[in-house]
């Protein structure tokens, strides 16, 4: 019998699969039997991801969404694609009154303009097929909630919000759907070398009611399922995988 | 860069505290008014005013105004 949970055989394109989620992303894709195209900005370490990905013929581009260039590049190198995670994100927190327009534009460039172009891109040069699907790794943050010192990031988010609801009914004709995951915190060392301590992610992973922070692998398997057939009837939506930590 | 500037930027992340309450050898963390948010503030501050970079851990690790002074004075250089 078909599963049609499947993505076996699928090509999936993946952003920010040098780290954190979109790396865990493209191992999920792999081992569900997808092909991938990994993309990211550390090509040392976006080979890490290409050496444990499961089965063959995956393509490596590294590139910085957030520059027209490499989004320029990166939209000639990759084939015609069944789906598109967009992972690729930055953080940096810090209080309202501390931000500037640079701050704004350095993480809109990469959480907004850098993934809203390149599908732009790709689709102009006609590589994103029939029935495929497109997904945003979005955030609770801009869409639900938010956090101190998180305006830039929030912003960023809730800007995706916004153009997926539109992307999704402007592409519904060509069959292609468009749907964002939003999680909760989940443990990957995003955080890591910025203003929040670890003392502080200590105290704010007791607030999850699952009890935990989510691992990346539980935000890869909601993208297994949006760029499933299984979701065919699924579009312009948030899946809000969060541990609950919205319900408080 | 100057102790008593600093200590004056510092105060200056505070709402509810008097600026003279702060003195160099002040311990941030006893503060009434301390809470993390005070130390996203005072990062952000270091890196407008002194263009340095310093993390919650560096904030965690330190325990007067004058030990983050010294830590932004060492990694200015």
């Amino acid at each position: 019998m078909d599963n049609p949970f499947s993505i076996d055989g699928k090509l999936i394109l993946v952003t920010g699969a040098s780290s954190g989620i979109g790396k865990s992303i493209a191992v999920e894709c792999s081992k569900a039997g997808a092909t991938l195209i990994i993309t990211g900005r550390d090509s040392d370490r976006l080979s890490q991801t290409f050496q444990v990905l499961s089965g063959g013929g995956h393509i490596v581009v590294s590139a910085d969404i957030s520059s027209d260039d490499d989004l320029q590049k990166l939209a000639e190198a990759v084939p015609k694609i069944d789906g598109v995670v967009h992972a690729a994100g930055i953080i940096n927190p810090k209080p309202f009154q501390f931000i500037d327009r640079k701050e704004l534009e350095k993480v809109m460039n990469t959480n907004f303009f850098g993934p809203v172009l390149l599908t732009n891109e790709i689709l102009r040069k006609k590589k994103i097929n029939k029935n495929s699907s497109v997904v945003f790794v979005s955030s609770v943050s801009g869409v639900l909630c938010s956090f101190f010192g998180g305006t830039s990031y929030s912003a960023s988010k809730g800007a995706l919000n916004g153009i997926i609801k539109g992307m999704a009914l402007d592409l519904a004709p060509k069959k292609i759907r468009v749907n964002a995951i939003i999680p909760g915190m989940v443990d990957t060392g995003f955080f890591q070398g910025t203003s929040i301590s670890e003392q502080d992610l200590e105290e704010d992973r007791r607030r999850y009611p699952l009890g935990r922070y989510g691992k990346p692998e539980e935000v890869a398997y909601a993208a297994i399922f949006l760029l499933s057939d299984a979701s065919a009837w699924t579009t312009g939506t948030n899946l809000l995988v969060d541990g609950g930590f919205t319900l408080i | 860069m100057e102790i008593n500037d600093f200590v004056k930027n510092f105060a200056e992340q505070f709402d509810e505290t008097a600026p003279e309450e702060f003195k160099s050898d002040t311990n941030f963390r006893d503060l009434e008014e301390w809470s993390s948010f005070n130390a996203l503030s005072i990062i952000a501050m270091v890196d407008e005013a002194y263009s340095v970079k310093i993390t919650g851990d560096d904030i965690i690790n330190s325990h007067t105004i004058q030990d983050i002074f010294n830590l932004v004075k060492e990694r200015s250089k």
